[in-house]
Formats: C-alpha cells, structure tokens, sequence
C-alpha cells in the first residue's frame, strides 16, 4: 500500500472514528460514512498539519477522489 | 493540539461514557461557523463531569434568533446562551473622517445592537449570558493612528470593547469572555485563517478555537461553581532551582543574583499574585519537612510559610499527601492543580487521583506560569466580597503609578519610596553574587578591581578585611544585592580597595547609608582614618567625585592618570543616611 494512502486511512479512521475503515484511491465522499462536510474541514486541517502543507485557495474543490488527494499532496511534499 | 484535532472523535465518544455527568443546555449564536467551536468546547466540559446539549443559531443570524424570532431559542430553553461574534459582524465602522459626534453614535449604534439581544434574552428566559468582546481588527489601515484617531477601526474596537466591560459590570445575568485578552496572547496573525474563512466561514484557527473554547469551558465551569481554588506546589525545582537537601538553603537557585534565580523568583510572584486573588497554596513536596520550610526562610523567598495553606513535606507518595492535603482543607481534589516538574510524579498522580488538574509545565521554570495561565484553571465570573477585601490590603497599582508626580522635593519622593537596607559584612551565602559584581560592575565603580571567588573566599578569612554588602528594597519590590565596599586594614588606616554600586540604584543616598554602616564597623575596628582611591576609565566618570561628594578630603591627584586619594577622618563623623531604613542585623 502507498504510505501517503496509509497515512491518510489511519487519519481518516482517527477523524471519522471508525477504527476498521479501508481507504483506496477510489474512496471519496459518496462512499465513505460520515464524510460530511464538517468531518471534511477536520480532515483537511489533519492532513495539513500532519504533512506541513497549505491547499490553496480552490486547490481542494477540483479533487473527485483520495486518489486525486494523494497525488496532489504528493505535489506539495515535494515542492515543500 | 494535533491530537485533540484527530481523535475528537473518539474522545468525546470515550468522555461521553463517564456516569454522572451533569447535562447543561448551552445555545450558541454565533457571527460565523461555530460548529468547531462547540467541538472542542464539549471535549474540555466533558472532562470536567458537564454533558453540554448544544443549539447552534442559523449561520450569521446571531441578532435575529435573538431579537426578532426567538421562539426556536425559548423552545430550547438553554442555561448558558454563547453570543460568538467578531469584528466581522460591525454593522458599520466609522469612516476615516470621523466627529467625535459620529464616533459616539458609530459606538451606541453598535452596543445597542448587543444590548437589544441581551434583553431578549433576559425578558424571554433565565439564562446567563456570555458575550466575547472584540479581538482587534486584522489590519490598521492608519498604521499606529489606527489606536488613535476617531476613525481608526482599532480604536472603534476598544471603545466597544469598555462598553461590554461596563455593561457587563452592571449586569450580573452579562459574562464577558475577553477574546481581545485571548486572541493578544496567541497573536492575531496565528488567530484569523483567511483560507478557512473564504472556504467554510470559519473565521479563526484551530489553535484559536481551542483556546476559546478552553476559556469558554473554564467559565461554565465557574458558572457551576467547579473552579479549581488550590494550587498545590512541588518544593526542589518548581519553586526554587536545586534540591534542597543535597545542596543546602545557602545554595538553591531564589532572588535575584543569577538568570535562573530570576526566573524561579518571578514564578514564586505568580504564585503570590493568585494568593492574593484568594487562590490557596499549599505544599506536596518529597522532602524533610524542617529542611524543606528552611526554603521558605530564605532571605529572597517571595512565598513565605504564612502564604501556604497546607504543607506536606514527606516521603510518602504524592498522590497520597494529595488526598491528606484535601481532607485538612475540607475540599475536594478535583478544585486542585498540582505543579510538579518531575513528569514521574505528574504521570502518577494524574492516574491515581480522578478530577485533579496536572498541567505539563515541563521543566523551564521561565515557561511554569505561563503554560498554568494557559489551563484557565481559576476563572471566576466575579470577585467575592472576600476576595476583594483580601485584594484591597494591597496598594493599588494607580497608586504606583502616580507617585512620582507629587513631591515638593526630591528628598520627599525619596521618603515615598519607603526604603530598606540590608547592609552587612561579607557571607558565604553572597560571595558569589559579590565576585560576579566586582567583575561586570563599570560605571559606579572607583577603582574597578576585578576578584574571583576564590579570592573573594580568602578575603571572607582574612581579618585585614572589612567586606559590606548593601541589599536595597523599596515598596516595589527587591532590587537585590546592589552595592560593595572593601576595605583593608593597615594600622588604624582603612584603605578602600573597592566601592561599587549597581546603576539600578542610583540616586537613592545608597551610597551614605554604605558609609555610616562602614564607619560604625570601621570605628568597632578602632580605625581612625578612611583612604578612598579614584581610579579614572573610560566608563567610570560618574564616580570621578564620588568621595567628595562624601565629604573626604582630597589628598593627592596625580596630573598624568588624573587618579586621586581622599582622606575621612572619622573623629568628625555624624551619620549622613537620612532616607534609608537600615535592617537590623538578624544574627551576629
């Protein structure tokens, strides 16, 4: 498995409180319980201060999955 | 922080499980989104046994559920009612050319906004009503102006901000939350999230939600009467640096001769500044207990036995003298904070005693208070009748702060200053501190002679020496030990090796009471003569006249060094101190 993916499902299962969850690249907000828009802002700040990174302004509105998430904090570690 | 933010989840469902917990009833109406704020704050309450049940307004209509359509807030029937609002929500600051007219009615335009809601309130339930004020705004467009000129949205800010104070002094059902205090303390720039805000109008970070919501969750719990009232205190490098019984009272760190003293002194006045507020003291220290109070007699203690409410110094475990300490008090743990800046006795006494609070002050002393201020642990949503006689045996700071002002002359404000002395001969308890100044010591210093402490040490020994230290107090505090004299015997002769002064003191007559303290020693040596000695470098000028000043008589002056020799014959000598009360010596 993908270490962004991994670290992101063990954010996700703190976050949402579900201990058992299974992320992929495909999971997004349709197909996740819970993942509301409330549990999105947690999310966020969580991957920001878990990674030191910043989304811009829009950055996160153009993402239709975790696959796209990972690829775009992949993005930002590496221009970090 | 990052661990409150990911695993709230759980946490509030772990907290949520506890029996007993108290259910309050709290509507917020909030100026922007407020659901992360009443996250963390059912998090904080939740750990202190309250169950809060929450109401959110609809977005930004803070002023209309309030005032104009209520009956859903009445159906909810909250005990506490949480007006969040912020700078955002001004209807209308006053434009850059303001009247002082336009700025009053810009001012009551706004508060009556407020005071219509709090009314509301007031008529349509029974619920106390906490209101923050305004952080600052997040740019002075006037730069410093800004605070200043009428229309500077800074200084509309305050002006609103003395407002809330006012009416919230009038009105007992009215708590202010001071988020202008809150957010000053964390910074305005690590306060406003600009990308939250565009984003899902959440207007502040994280780090400034918890720490409204850490303030929010301290005055519910005031409100209930569950503020903590006791600090309990570790003795060996919480309060004073060192271990007591390995290094002896002589030797731990307290006063003000290093950095470390400094920062352990100034801890010990937080301490002294929450007993006055009616906060108790008490001690929980693993220790002799006559060796441990030996701390508290320290000539440079600020916390003196009579502040501590209850002491145990044993070797018992904490956790144990804890529980003692609260039936001696007849109150409960859970009013405790216990300070401690070994993390073995924090870890064991947080697991053994349910309720009490052990902040992680970890182990810098200059950071103890501030991460204690951080844990809002004794919030009180009004001074007691108690509280404020205890506090008005103080002077009052205005009082301080006028002092200067009022003297007919210079001798007058010297008397006003109420000082004291501790004028003494040389103690091994000083040597140190006495070495220290010889070396950094420049400007008030006529021969500017450097010694270490070893010779410092042989002169202690040496009877050809008398050594004075001077100590200075005033009503504002202790300024430490500030002066040294030298002088070594040759027959009747007492030449002055040494005359040394801190610039912190100057102008204080410290200097005459040094002298009448020297010449009483001297003339006990049977010593006839002084012979002072003034040593020009580039930095001593200020002390070029000093024995003349003093009264002695010029000898020589040698035309090339400018170096000069002066003569006090103390046949002729009548005491000159006339504004400095001189301790009396407490042993020999």
């Amino acid at each position: 498995m993908d270490s962004v993916l991994e670290e992101l499902q063990s954010i996700f299962r703190d976050v949402l409180d579900q201990p058992n969850l299974k992320l992929t690249r495909e999971s997004n907000a349709d197909n996740v319980d819970d993942w509301d828009s409330l549990s999105h802002i947690n999310l966020v700040t969580s991957i920001e201060q878990r990674y030191r990174i910043k989304f811009a302004l829009g950055e996160l509105q153009e993402l239709k999955d975790v696959g796209d998430m990972i690829d775009l904090i992949n993005v930002k570690i590496a221009a970090r | 922080m990052h661990e409150l933010l990911l695993k709230r989840k759980s946490l509030r469902r772990q907290l949520s499980a506890a029996e007993g917990l108290q259910p309050v009833r709290i509507a917020i109406l909030g100026g922007s989104t407020t659901n992360e704020v009443a996250d963390l704050l059912e998090i904080f309450l939740l750990a202190s046994g309250i169950q809060p049940v929450f109401h959110h307004s609809e977005y930004g209509r803070y002023y209309e559920d309030a005032v104009l359509d209520p009956a859903d807030l009445i159906a909810f029937n909250p005990a506490i009612v949480y007006l969040h609002t912020s700078y955002l929500n001004v209807q209308a600051v006053p434009p850059v050319d303001c009247s002082e007219q336009e700025f009053r009615k810009h001012v009551e335009a706004e508060i009556g906004r407020y005071r219509q809601i709090w009314e509301s309130i007031e008529r349509n339930l029974s619920a106390q009503i906490i209101q923050n004020n305004f952080e600052l705004p997040p740019f002075a467009v006037l730069g410093n102006l800004d605070a200043v000129s009428l229309g500077g949205t800074s200084r509309f800010f305050l002006a609103l901000n003395a407002e809330f104070a006012a009416a919230a002094a009038r009105n007992p059902r009215l708590l202010v939350q001071d988020i202008h205090g809150i957010s000053a303390r964390i910074g305005l720039s690590r306060w406003f999230d600009w990308d939250r805000y565009f984003s899902y109008k959440i207007l502040m970070t994280t780090e400034g939600n918890v720490a409204v919501a850490r303030s929010l969750s301290s005055l519910v719990r005031a409100i209930y009467g569950k503020s903590r009232k006791v600090l309990v205190l570790d003795l060996d490098n919480t309060i004073w640096g060192g271990v007591i019984g390995d290094d002896g009272v002589e030797k731990i760190q307290i006063g003000r001769e290093t950095p470390v003293a400094e920062a352990y002194t100034a801890f010990q006045e937080y301490c002294l500044s929450l007993h006055k507020r009616g906060i108790l003291l008490a001690v929980c220290s693993k220790n002799n207990e006559e060796v441990a109070k030996q701390g508290f007699e320290h000539p440079d203690s600020v916390l003196k036995l009579e502040h501590i409410s209850c002491f145990k110094a044993n070797w018992e475990p904490k956790h144990e003298n804890l529980l003692a300490i609260a039936r001696e008090l007849n109150l409960g743990v859970e009013s405790f904070v216990f300070v401690d800046d070994n993390p073995a006795e924090r870890a064991i006494v947080e697991a053994q005693i349910a309720g009490i609070a052990v902040p992680n002050i970890g182990n810098e002393v200059s950071r103890y208070a501030a991460i204690i201020e951080e844990g809002r642990y004794f919030e009180a949503i009004s001074m007691s009748e108690e509280d404020l006689t205890r506090a008005a045996l103080y002077r009052s700071n205005s009082e301080r702060a006028n002092l200067e002002v009022k003297f007919a002359n210079y001798g007058e404000y010297l008397d006003s200053l109420e000082m004291s002395a501790e004028i003494e001969r040389f103690k091994p308890l000083y040597l140190e501190r006495i070495a220290q100044l010889t070396n950094k010591t420049n400007q008030f210093n006529v021969t500017t002679r450097r010694y270490t402490l070893a010779e410092m040490e042989a002169i202690l020994r040496d009877e050809r020496y008398i050594g004075l230290y001077g100590k200075l107090s005033d009503r504002f505090g202790d300024n430490g030990l500030i002066s040294i004299v030298l002088g070594r015997r040759e027959l009747d002769l007492l030449h002055l090796d040494l005359w040394l002064m801190s610039c912190r003191v100057l102008k204080r007559d410290m200097e005459l009471a040094m002298l009448d303290v020297l010449v009483e020693n001297a003339r006990a040596a049977s010593i006839a003569t002084l012979r002072g000695y003034y040593l020009p470098t580039r930095k001593n000028g200020m002390v070029a006249d000093h024995y003349e000043k003093l009264g002695f008589e010029r000898d020589s002056l040698d035309p090339d060094s400018k170096s000069s020799v002066w003569t006090l014959d103390l046949q002729t000598y009548t005491p000159r101190n006339r504004h400095i009360r001189i301790l009396e010596p407490v042993h020999g």
